[in-house]
């Protein structure tokens, strides 16, 4: 369960504690995320991943903790200092969080327009279709309102966003979630595609274990306010905790895994 | 890192673009810029570049598809990120069409007065669908859910009592002050005890009540129907085959109706206590006087009048308030803005009927 030897950490979270109130949701959590990976982290409901998600990307302050984020201290920072890491990663929220006074297209712009103000409308207009086309949208989607887009295409508006800036470092929150089964398993390709050729790093939650065996390189799996492992599937397999053995042998991680050996998913 | 960019322009060869350093979305202006200004054929050197996103391949892409420029000295991974970026040039519409000004406009007018035949119509309807739902809770009254309705005695009638009697204490003051000042200049100050018994009574108590309870309940309806809407509650319940309008309208609609003549006779009440106490402060009328002009001055028919008026200006709060959430589709704006649309909606309604009220009450002679 150690790090891999060739690891070059892109995230660090080190004796991360959170807590609501009296209730406790991690505890002494530490978790590293390599350059160039997909990371799934799994976990039961109510274990913390979002929160631990939130906490990452500064939208939560830990109780106590450290986080490095692309080399950079991400606890008690000003949020000037944190506009330099804002623009080299993308998130894509569980319900895509789109804007939903603007179009898909100026959704795709937002970002662009903060950080680069000075480039020109045409050119602004274009980075956006290919954006658009790249989250694998039809190609009327771009003047819609969030409203009038199905799930998927929220999901995948909400990708396109995230992806507007060149992100090196995407967070994705259970992206195929409320997906139907092909859609779930196109956009696990969209993203293993995306992530291979524009050498992104991604750090994924999700409960679809089709997406853990499809795409993940390594899975983390979160449980007793703490990350209890950290490995390839067959490595955490390997191991005698009994939430991991349910989660992975059970009827359904059963079917997922042998749907993936016979042919991953195209 | 060292950016930088050389042009080189030949009059037989056209021009050479090389950038150094990063062609990433950080100069993508500037790129654009000094690829624009050169002349053709243009050829573009990747070979000292060593970042390239997205963004840096597009414009790369573009001239070499808009102006036939070539590109040399690409090392693979910039070569597989053009073929991306090719891959991904789809005709992809990012604005909508625009239609012609004029008949945008025309659109948007019949649009507009479609809309408005089409909430009357609703509204009928629903007001019809209320009507029936009444009817079966009389047949049945074993459905009729008082605890519903008792909670909503609470929140629409208990709750409102400060905030009304507060307001129509502040309105009897304005008028008493404002009346005062206007009659001194005829030497008729009394009269001003004339005027708050007959406007407070009259027009203004439940006028300002029916209001307030619009702000307050016509939107809470309206946003609690409407959310309920979103998260499918509704649905449920017709599922579970509990009648929504049962459930959830027609309590709403009793508590605002009945408390409505509560109300305004509250708030009459307390516009005369500070009427009463400005008169007594500023013109010196001792309050037993003040009691005694006020029975005087004040036919009892102004009370009938208001106590008449009240519930139905309660009915259409409470109608126009649920029938606007239950218009509620799609997201939470639309929550907000059906909120807004039942507050004018209700407001507009209340002061049409009140003109109809005074021209109907006046010609039957109650004066």
């Amino acid at each position: 369960m150690t790090v891999p030897k060739d690891c070059h950490p892109i995230i660090e979270v080190r004796n991360l504690r959170n807590a609501f109130g009296e209730q406790i949701i991690h505890d002494d959590l530490d978790l590293t995320v390599c350059r160039g990976e997909i990371l799934g982290v799994v976990g039961g409901s109510g274990t913390g991943k979002s929160v631990l998600l939130r906490s990452i990307i500064g939208l939560q302050t830990p109780e106590q903790g450290h986080i490095d984020v692309l080399g950079e201290n991400m606890v008690g920072r000003t949020e000037d200092e944190a506009k330099n890491i804002r623009r080299r990663w993308g998130i894509l929220f569980q319900n895509g969080a789109l804007f939903s006074t603007l179009t898909v297209a100026e959704n795709v712009e937002v970002p662009i327009r903060e950080y680069f103000p000075f480039i020109k409308p045409p050119l602004l207009d274009e980075i956006a279709g290919y954006k658009i086309a790249m989250g694998g949208l039809p190609p009327d989607a771009g003047p819609k309102y969030p409203s009038e887009l199905s799930g998927g295409m929220v999901k995948r508006a909400g990708l396109a966003r995230a992806l507007a800036l060149d992100p090196e470092l995407l967070f994705l929150d259970e992206p195929t979630a409320g997906l139907d089964p092909i859609a779930a398993a196109a956009f696990d390709e969209l993203i293993k595609s995306l992530q291979q050729r524009l050498d992104l790093t991604v750090f994924l939650i999700t409960h679809d274990l089709d997406t853990l065996h499809a795409i993940c390189d390594r899975v983390a799996v979160l449980a007793d306010k703490k990350v209890i492992a950290v490995g390839t599937i067959p490595e955490l397999l390997a191991l005698d905790h009994p939430w991991i053995q349910e989660y992975f042998n059970g009827p359904r991680g059963r079917n997922a895994a042998q749907s993936y050996e016979e042919g991953p998913v195209a | 890192m060292a950016e930088d960019t050389e042009q080189q322009t030949d009059q037989r060869h056209g021009s050479v673009y090389r950038v150094a350093g990063a062609l990433t979305i950080t100069r993508a202006a500037t790129t654009q810029r000094e690829l624009e200004a050169l002349a053709d054929p243009v050829t573009i050197d990747l070979s000292e570049i060593d970042r390239m996103d997205t963004v840096g391949a597009w414009l790369v892409y573009r001239t070499v598809r808009d102006r036939g420029a070539k590109v040399i000295g690409a090392s693979r991974d910039e070569v597989s990120l053009l073929r991306q970026v090719e891959e991904f040039d789809k005709p992809t519409q990012v604005t909508a069409d625009e239609p012609h000004n004029f008949i945008a406009v025309l659109r948007e007018l019949g649009e507009w007065v479609a809309e408005a035949g089409s909430t009357l119509v609703g509204l009928l309807g629903f007001f019809g669908a209320t009507l029936i739902a009444f009817a079966n809770v009389i047949r049945r009254p074993k459905k009729f859910r008082v605890n519903a309705v008792v909670q909503r005695f609470d929140v629409v009638g208990v709750r409102a009592l400060g905030i009304i009697g507060l307001m129509s204490f502040l309105i009897g003051i304005v008028i008493a002050q404002q009346g005062a000042v206007q009659l001194a200049q005829f030497g008729a100050e009394v009269y001003t005890i004339n005027l708050i018994g007959r406007i407070t009574i009259r027009e203004l108590g439940v006028l300002m009540t029916a209001i307030m309870v619009a702000g307050r309940s016509g939107s809470a309806f309206a946003a609690q129907i409407g959310t309920m809407k979103i998260t499918e509650e509704i649905d449920a319940m017709r599922t579970i085959g509990v009648s929504p309008i049962e459930a959830l309208v027609l309590p709403r609609m009793m508590a605002s109706v009945l408390m409505m003549p509560l109300l305004a006779f509250w708030a009459m009440i307390t516009a005369l206590l500070g009427g009463g106490i400005f008169v007594w402060l500023d013109l010196q009328i001792p309050p037993l006087t003040y009691i005694q002009r006020l029975q005087e001055v004040t036919p009892l028919t102004d009370l009938w009048i208001a106590l008449i008026k009240a519930p139905v200006f309660g009915f259409i709060i409470a109608l126009s308030g649920c029938f606007q959430g239950m218009l509620v589709q799609g997201d939470s704006e639309e929550v907000g803005s059906r909120t807004t649309t039942a507050v004018v909606q209700s407001i507009f309604l209340v002061i049409v009927l009140d003109a109809i009220f005074a021209v109907f009450f006046s010609s039957i002679g109650w004066v």
